[in-house]
C-alpha cells in the first residue's frame, strides 16, 4: 500500500502511470477482442460475453484515465535491480512446473534448491546439498506422510 | 442474550476439547511464524496451508486457519517493531513508531503494547462478532440477488475509496480481478470463457495460485532488489514490561482502534490493512503532540495494532453471516469451508451451531494463547529471521510450489502462480495495490450471478435495483461514493482522504 503523492514527473520521458495506463488500455482492448466469440445477449438478458466485455471496457477506460493524468515519476526513476535474480527464480519455478509430475516432489525441489542456493546464491555446494536434500525430504515427510497432502512421486517412488 | 450465552457455552464445550486446543495452538504458532516471514503474509500463509486442512473436520479446519490468521497479525507486528520489515501489509504503520521505539531501547515495551492492544481488540471484537452476526444473518435472509448485487458493488467502491494511493488504480485492480474471475465455465449458460485449450480452467482461476503469486512470489522478487536486510534486534524478557506512563498512553488508542477496526473490518470489500492506516491517521490527528508520531509515539503502535486485529475479527462477520468475504483472507477461508462441504451464510448458525460457536469460542482462546505464548517466545521466534535470506527464500519458493500444487494437484495452478508472480512484480513496481485483484477474483462470480439472477427476476428491468428498499440503499451508497470519487478526481485532490492519511 502506497502513501506516495501522485505528482506528475518533472523530467522528460513517459511517466510510470502513463505506461501503466497504456498497458491497461491495451489489455482491455485485447480482452474485448478475445471475448468476441462469446454470446453477448442483451441489456435485459445478458449472455456469457457481456460481463467480461463490460469489465474489459471499464479496465480500458480506467487505463485511459491514468494515461491522461500521467502521474508518478519517470519509468526509469526506480531501478530494476531484481531483474537478474528474478530471471533465475522464474527459470527455477518453470523447471519445477515442468518436472514436478515427472521427477516427483522430492527430486524436483532438491534440484530447484541446489540451483538457487548453489548456483545463484553461491553459498557453497556442501551447504546447498545439505539444505536441498534436507528440506525436500523433511517437508515431504511432514506434508505428504504426516498431513496427508497429496504430492507427486518420481522414479522408483522417490 | 440468554440464547447467545447458551450458544457460546456450546462453543466453549467444542473449543476447549483437547483436539481443538491443539489446532488453535498450532494455528497461532504457525500464524506467528508466517506473519514474521517477509514474503509469506497471512494470505499466502493460509493459502499454502489450506491443503493441510483437507484431512480435518470442518470445525478443526476453520479453527486452525483462524489461528493462522490472527497469529499472523501478531507476527507481523514483531518484524515491524524489531526490524522495520512489515511481515504483512497491515503492519506497515506499526513500522514507523514501533521501530522508532526499538531504536530508543523500548523494543520490549513496543512489543508488549502491540500484544496487549491486539489481545484487547481481538477479544472485544469477538464479542462484537457474537452479538452482530446473528441479527445480520436474520437480515440476510431477506437478501435476494438484487441486495447481494448492491452489497458487492458497495464493497468494491468502499475498497477504492478507503485504500491508500490512487482511487483509479485501486478500482482498476479490482476490475482486473473481476475480469480474471470471469475465466472458466459461465455458471448461468455453461459457456466456457477464455479456454485456450486448457480444460483445467473450467472451474476458473483458483484464488490460491493468484494470491501466492501476487503476494508471495512478487515479495521475494522485490526483496532481492533491495539493499542488505536490517539487523535483527533481540529483546530481553525483562525489557518487555511497558512503563506505567506507556500503558496509560496506550489505553485510549487501543479503545479507539478496536471500535474503528471492527467496523472497517465488517464492511465488505474493505481490508484489515486499511484499518491500521485510518487508525494511525486518527491518532495523529487528535494527538496533543502530533510531532511525536514517527519518533516513537506509543499511540502510533497501540492504535494501528488494535485496529488491524479488530478488523481481522470484524471481517468474519459478513463471511459467516452473509457468506460474503470482506477481503481476500476471509475469501480463502470461505473457500476452505466450501471444500469441506460447509456453505457459509445466513443458515450456517442454525445448521452448524457447533462449527460457528466453536470457532467464535476458539477465537477467545486463541487470543489468550497468543498473549501468553508470544511475549515470552518472541526472543526465540526472531531467531528465524537470522536465517540468511539466501537460504530462506528458496525454501519459501519451494513451499509456494508445494502449497499451490497440492490444492488441485494441478501443474496449471503452478504456471498461474508463476505468471501472477511476474504480474505482481510489475504491478507493485507501478505502485498498484494487488489485494483488490484477489478480492475482485473472488467476488466476480457472485457479482455476475447476482446481476443476472436479478435481471431474470425482473424480466430484464434494471429498476429492480432501485425499487427494493435494501438494494436501493446499498446501490445509493455506492453511487454516492462513486460521485465523491469523481468529484475529488475533478478537483485534482481529495482532502478527506489526505486527512485520513490515505494520500499524502
Amino acid at each position: 500500500m502506497t502513501l506516495s503523492a501522485e505528482t506528475p514527473a518533472s523530467g522528460a520521458g513517459p511517466t510510470r502511470d502513463r505506461i501503466a495506463g497504456v498497458g491497461l488500455v491495451a489489455f482491455g482492448l485485447f480482452a474485448v477482442w478475445e471475448a468476441r466469440a462469446l454470446p453477448f445477449g442483451s441489456l435485459g438478458n445478458p449472455g456469457a460475453g457481456m460481463f467480461p466485455v463490460a469489465l474489459a471496457l471499464m479496465l480500458a477506460a480506467l487505463g485511459l484515465l491514468l494515461a491522461l493524468k500521467g502521474g508518478g515519476p519517470a519509468l526509469g526513476a526506480r531501478g530494476w535491480k531484481e531483474a537478474r535474480p528474478g530471471l533465475a527464480i522464474f527459470a527455477a519455478l518453470a523447471f519445477a512446473a515442468l518436472a514436478l509430475e515427472t521427477l516427483g516432489y522430492r527430486l524436483t525441489v532438491t534440484a530447484v534448491l541446489l540451483f538457487l542456493i548453489g548456483a545463484v546464491e553461491r553459498k557453497g555446494w556442501r551447504a546447498a546439498v545439505l539444505v536441498a536434500f534436507g528440506f525436500a525430504f523433511v517437508s515431504h515427510a511432514l506434508f505428504a506422510d504426516f498431513l496427508r497432502v497429496p504430492l507427486p512421486r518420481g522414479p522408483f517412488g522417490i | 442474550m440468554a440464547e447467545t450465552l447458551h450458544n457460546l457455552a456450546l462453543g466453549f464445550s467444542v473449543a476447549t476439547s483437547p483436539e481443538m486446543l491443539l489446532f488453535a495452538f498450532a494455528g497461532c504458532l504457525v500464524g506467528t511464524l508466517v506473519g514474521m516471514l517477509p514474503g509469506v503474509g497471512p494470505l499466502a500463509g493460509i493459502s499454502l496451508l489450506l491443503p493441510a486442512t483437507y484431512g480435518l473436520n470442518p470445525t478443526a479446519a476453520i479453527v486452525l486457519l483462524g489461528g493462522i490468521y490472527y497469529g499472523a497479525m501478531y507476527g507481523g507486528s514483531t518484524t515491524s517493531i524489531l526490524m522495520r520489515i512489515p511481515g504483512e501489509a497491515a503492519s506497515v504503520m506499526t513500522c514507523l513508531d514501533g521501530y522508532a521505539m526499538t531504536q530508543k531501547g523500548r523494543a520490549g515495551a513496543a512489543l508488549a503494547i502491540a500484544a496487549i492492544g491486539s489481545f484487547v481488540a481481538g477479544t472485544l471484537s469477538v464479542v462484537g462478532l457474537m452479538l452482530l452476526a446473528p441479527p445480520l444473518a436474520d437480515l440476510a435472509l431477506r437478501f435476494g440477488p438484487p441486495e447481494y448485487f448492491g452489497l458487492l458493488v458497495l464493497g468494491l467502491f468502499v475498497l477504492a475509496a478507503l485504500s491508500g494511493g490512487s482511487v483509479a488504480k485501486t478500482l482498476a485492480m479490482a476490475v482486473l480481478g473481476l475480469f480474471l474471475g470471469t475465466i472458466g465455465i459461465d455458471l448461468m449458460s455453461g459457456f466456457f470463457r477464455f479456454q485456450y485449450g486448457l480444460h483445467e480452467l473450467g472451474d476458473g482461476i483458483g484464488i490460491v495460485p493468484v494470491a501466492v503469486g501476487l503476494f508471495g512470489i512478487s515479495e521475494i522478487l522485490l526483496a532481492l532488489g533491495r539493499a542488505e536486510p536490517p539487523r535483527v534486534q533481540k529483546p530481553k524478557l525483562r525489557e518487555l514490561l511497558p512503563s506505567r506512563r506507556e500503558l496509560a498512553e496506550s489505553a485510549a488508542p487501543i479503545g479507539r482502534g478496536t471500535v474503528l477496526g471492527f467496523f472497517i473490518g465488517i464492511i465488505p470489500g474493505s481490508a484489515h490493512i486499511i484499518s491500521s492506516f485510518v487508525s494511525y491517521a486518527l491518532e495523529r490527528k487528535i494527538s496533543k503532540h502530533p510531532e511525536r508520531f514517527g519518533q516513537g509515539a506509543v499511540a502510533g503502535v497501540a492504535g494501528p495494532e488494535s485496529a488491524n486485529n479488530a478488523a481481522a475479527c470484524g471481517a468474519f462477520v459478513p463471511m459467516l453471516a452473509l457468506g460474503v468475504p470482506s477481503g481476500p483472507i476471509p475469501a480463502v477461508m470461505l473457500a476452505a469451508l466450501m471444500v469441506h462441504g460447509v456453505a457459509p451464510g445466513p443458515m450456517l448458525m442454525a445448521e452448524q451451531p457447533k462449527l460457528f460457536w466453536g470457532f467464535v469460542a476458539s477465537m477467545y482462546i486463541g487470543n489468550l494463547m497468543l498473549l501468553v505464548l508470544n511475549l515470552p517466545l518472541v526472543g526465540l521466534l526472531v531467531n528465524l529471521l537470522r536465517v540468511p535470506y539466501a537460504y530462506l527464500y528458496p525454501a519459501i519458493l519451494a513451499f509456494c510450489v508445494l502449497g499451490v500444487y497440492a490444492v488441485n494437484q494441478s501443474v496449471i495452478d503452478v504456471w498461474i502462480m508463476i505468471a501472477m508472480g511476474g504480474l505482481g512484480v510489475l504491478l507493485r513496481k507501478f505502485d498498484f495495490e494487488v489485494a483488490p485483484v484477489v478480492l475482485g477474483l473472488v467476488l466476480s462470480p457472485m457479482l455476475e450471478v447476482a446481476l443476472r439472477q436479478s435481471l431474470a427476476m425482473s424480466a430484464g428491468d434494471w429498476s429492480i435495483f432501485v425499487t427494493r428498499p435494501i438494494a436501493a440503499t446499498l446501490v445509493g451508497f455506492a453511487v454516492v461514493l462513486a460521485l465523491a470519487g469523481v468529484a475529488s478526481s475533478l478537483r485534482g485532490r481529495a482532502a478527506w482522504r489526505r486527512r485520513l492519511g490515505l494520500e499524502s
